[in-house]
């Protein structure tokens, strides 16, 4: 591994800023270039950057991210309801809360470590969830998920306009959040966080989560008290997610307590491992596959098989679709299962493992001595 | 993809056009209004495009699965009989009947697809993808009420025209009605008048009866709206239990009725969940029991061919009710059963029926107005009344856009003649049994323009 240096992380920074924000022109023959999806890849990638501060700094798998998630969600629709269609508002209360109730979670469930800590975070979330979908009805609205009513008081709107026919749409200061301008303002926002998340990694905090990551006994022994450490990093993680739900409820204005099910939970951590656990653009990588499979991959039937397979000879095309069309359509999950396992299998280190692996290659063959390895592990890294 | 979008909207010459074209046919003044209003551009105007996209956003994976599978077929069905392919459907029987067979105002309709999971989250990415990508006109599917009211006001934002497939709840026409959602299903408070006397008849005016209600929108309401039939007829009710959507196992929630003194179990439960918690409360032995002096009884106040299907026997000489039957014998439905029967070798659900039913009243909507111009498309669908899809003599009432129609009242046949011979017809409740007034409920549709 290359110590970090200032340059590259500008440099890391200036090309992740280019993909994300030149993303409508290069999915546009993934034909999953339209607003929606743009906008949940960005989300998700908050989500998920979020969530490997603590699962790749710190190795503590949380099985309870979405509850956050789905505060913040909340938090921003009441914020649309009471206040303001102004997501700026809306945002800082969702990060806000979320962070108070990881303070929270984490202060109780940071007292154990390992599978211990998972199954806490696992029974926090499914209380959150089952909260928000039966006991707490007037707040969350159950199962119909809560949505704006033209009657919301909406204070500080209502100081300036009367309402309108029909509901009110969010905006950022006057900046649609719907449609393209809403995938800027996420992606905008999920560059900021990225950049955050690159140097919490690269500073000596990040390097201490680390340290408690590979050994934390002798962490411990050392001197240092682990546990405010692992408590940061859960809150910052905490905040991210319910950033993530605020902007879920900012670019399309409903909550709904599914978001905080156990499963929402576990897409999370599948995203991380998919793209590579502890890697900074890992995750990111991760995101993109799942939501790409789940809304690309689910809505192709038959018909669009044939299209996709209309450049073969028609005897060919036949024989594929029946034995495609089972992977597609309501069998991505299978697609996607089957993915997984590959990817664990071969490659645990994720889809970044992969990538290094081909770097590697590349630079074997640009003529570099066959023993450099072994002589890198000798050397002193800190050198460069 | 063939047809690009026009993201320019109407073209100059095509306002002319149009304007002409209601100007001839407008003979009252209001016309000219209407004209002004068509040329203005909206979203996913399919222009110059030889084909026109409709989505189906259908529930392929979880507790209404099955439900969701039928509804794709009859939407493959109807876009089929749109094109004029296949036999042709509901499309001989229909009254009047704007549509000519060749596609919707002579585009050829395509279709896209997509999961709702049952989840309000993945049914509005589903539909957001359909609008935004895919740029559909209309679109359509259901199955649990929660999902079509989270998608229903999902149209009103986006401004398409969404007919509601299999949703039960009052909300969805209720307090959550939306200018851009129609339904053609019937609902919970209509379930509960038509149930009302065909219950006082079969069990008297002095029972008790426990609910176990699928939590959610749907269940709230119908629970609602059955307590108040009941108790209308002087039952007690002794108490109401929530379930969580696809809880597989109704075991702990059915034990404690065995003491409670209550004499009539009512399900408000719908899909998978209802075979479960039907089986499971058969198991228990219910049925058996006598209470109070009076034998057991189990009401399903929401029946479908699908689940009686898999509930099996245990369902035989249960009451409920549904919004249609393939049994029924009138032209509309005899011709739908055949030509679904031809296509897919099985007699159609309830829910492939009222899914098919919305994709041509939409089209024949569009058809009647000229133009896929959603404002002036509401306007043909409100208060339209129809004949001849099966339900006879149906009405849209403008003020809530819900169906009203004859309901039926069935019961589980005790013997059946083949595996899909499962209910049987009570009673046909007429439509002003269980007319309601539309402002009970609140709420309001909203803007025509968006």
């Amino acid at each position: 591994m290359k110590a970090p240096t200032i340059k590259n992380d500008i440099l890391v920074m200036l090309i992740f800023s280019a993909v994300i924000l030149s993303m409508p022109i290069w999915l546009e023959p993934l034909g999953a270039s339209y607003p929606d999806l743009l906008q949940k890849f960005a989300i998700f990638g908050i989500f998920a950057v979020g969530y490997n501060i603590l699962f790749g700094l710190t190795g503590y798998l949380s099985f309870g991210h979405a509850a956050f998630l789905g505060v913040g969600s909340y938090t921003a629709v009441w914020s649309f309801k009471l206040l303001t269609m102004n997501i700026f508002p809306a945002i800082i209360f969702s990060v806000l809360l979320s962070g108070l109730f990881a303070l929270l979670i984490g202060f109780i469930t940071l007292r154990r470590s390992g599978i211990y800590f998972s199954i806490l975070t696992l029974a926090f979330a499914q209380m959150f969830y089952n909260l928000a979908y039966s006991v707490l009805t007037p707040i969350t609205n159950g199962e119909t998920g809560l949505q704006l009513a033209r009657t919301d008081p909406r204070v500080i709107d209502r100081l300036f306009s009367e309402a309108g026919e029909g509901l009110p749409s969010t905006d950022f200061f006057g900046l649609a959040m719907s449609g393209y301008s809403g995938f800027y303002v996420c992606a905008i926002i999920l560059i900021v966080a990225f950049f955050i998340s690159q140097r919490i990694f690269h500073s000596p905090f990040g390097i201490k989560l680390r340290a408690i990551k590979s050994n934390q006994t002798r962490m411990k022994y050392t001197g240092y008290s682990t546990r405010p450490y692992l408590l940061t990093a859960f809150v910052i993680s905490g905040m991210y997610a319910g950033l993530a739900g605020g902007l879920m409820a900012a670019t399309d204005p409903l909550a709904g307590a599914e978001r905080m099910q156990w499963t929402a939970s576990g897409e999370v951590v599948l995203m991380t491992i998919l793209g590579g656990v502890g890697t900074l653009i890992g995750p990111m990588l991760g995101v993109g596959i799942i939501k790409y499979f789940e809304n690309i991959f689910s809505a192709l039937n038959e018909q669009g098989l044939h299209q996709a397979y209309s450049f073969m000879p028609d005897w060919l095309s036949n024989i594929l679709v029946p034995m495609t069309s089972p992977f597609v359509g309501e069998g991505w999950h299978l697609t996607l299962g089957a993915l997984f396992v590959f990817i664990v299998v071969f490659l645990p280190g994720g889809i970044m493992e992969g990538i290094d692996m081909i770097k590697k290659l590349f630079s074997k063959k640009s003529s570099e001595p066959d023993f450099e390895p072994i002589e890198k592990k000798t050397t002193p890294e800190s050198g460069k | 993809m063939s047809d690009k979008k026009n993201s320019a909207g109407w073209s100059r010459r095509d306002i002319m056009k149009a304007a002409g074209a209601f100007s001839a046919a407008g003979t009252m003044p209001m016309f000219f209004s209407r004209g002004a209003w068509a040329a203005e551009s909206f979203r996913n105007d399919p222009g110059n495009s030889a084909t026109v996209k409709l989505g189906f956003n259908v529930p392929q994976t979880g507790a209404y699965a099955d439900e969701g599978a039928d509804e794709l077929r009859a939407f493959k069905l109807a876009v089929k009989h749109l094109n004029g392919e296949g036999d042709g459907g509901l499309m001989n029987t229909m009254k009047p009947l704007s549509l000519k067979g060749n596609g919707i105002l002579g585009k050829k309709v395509t279709y896209v697809t997509g999961d709702t999971q049952t989840k309000s989250d993945a049914a509005r990415a589903s539909a957001k993808r359909m609008i935004e990508k895919d740029g559909v006109l209309m679109f359509s599917g259901g199955s649990s009420s929660g999902v079509a009211i989270a998608v229903q006001s999902l149209a009103q934002e986006m401004g398409v025209i969404f007919m509601a497939g299999l949703t039960h709840s009052n909300d969805t026409t209720g307090k959550d009605k939306r200018r851009y959602g129609f339904r053609h299903f019937f609902n919970a408070k209509m379930s509960g008048a038509a149930l009302g006397p065909v219950l006082k008849k079969e069990m008297g005016t002095e029972r008790a009866a426990y609910h176990l209600t699928a939590d959610y929108t749907w269940g709230w309401t119908q629970e609602e709206s059955i307590k108040e039939t009941t108790e209308g007829l002087g039952w007690k009710t002794v108490k109401t239990v929530r379930t969580p959507v696809g809880a597989g196992d109704f075991s702990q929630y059915i034990t404690p009725i065995l003491n409670s003194g209550a004499d009539t179990l009512i399900l408000n439960h719908y899909g998978k969940d209802m075979i479960n918690s039907l089986t499971q409360a058969i198991q228990f032995g219910l049925k058996d029991k006598n209470v109070n002096g009076k034998t057991f009884e189990i009401i399903v106040p929401l029946y479908s061919r699908l689940m009686a299907q898999g509930a099996g026997k245990n369902l035989r000489g249960i009451l409920g009710t549904t919004n249609w039957n393939w049994a029924l014998k009138d032209a509309g439905s005899q011709a739908f059963v055949k030509s679904f029967g031809s296509e897919y070798g099985f007699p159609p659900s309830q829910a492939a029926h009222t899914c098919y039913v919305q994709t041509l009243l939409y089209a024949n909507a569009c058809e009647m107005a000229g133009t896929f111009y959603p404002p002036e498309v509401i306007k043909q669908l409100e208060g339209f009344k129809f004949d001849g899809m099966g339900n006879g003599k149906t009405e849209y009432r403008a003020e809530d856009h819900q169906c009203f129609k004859d309901v039926l009242v069935v019961r589980g046949n005790e013997n059946p003649t083949s595996q899909f011979d499962l209910l049987e017809i009570v009673q046909e409740v007429p439509r002003a049994q269980v007319e309601y007034d539309a402002k009970i409920f609140g709420g309001e549709l909203g803007p025509y323009k968006v």
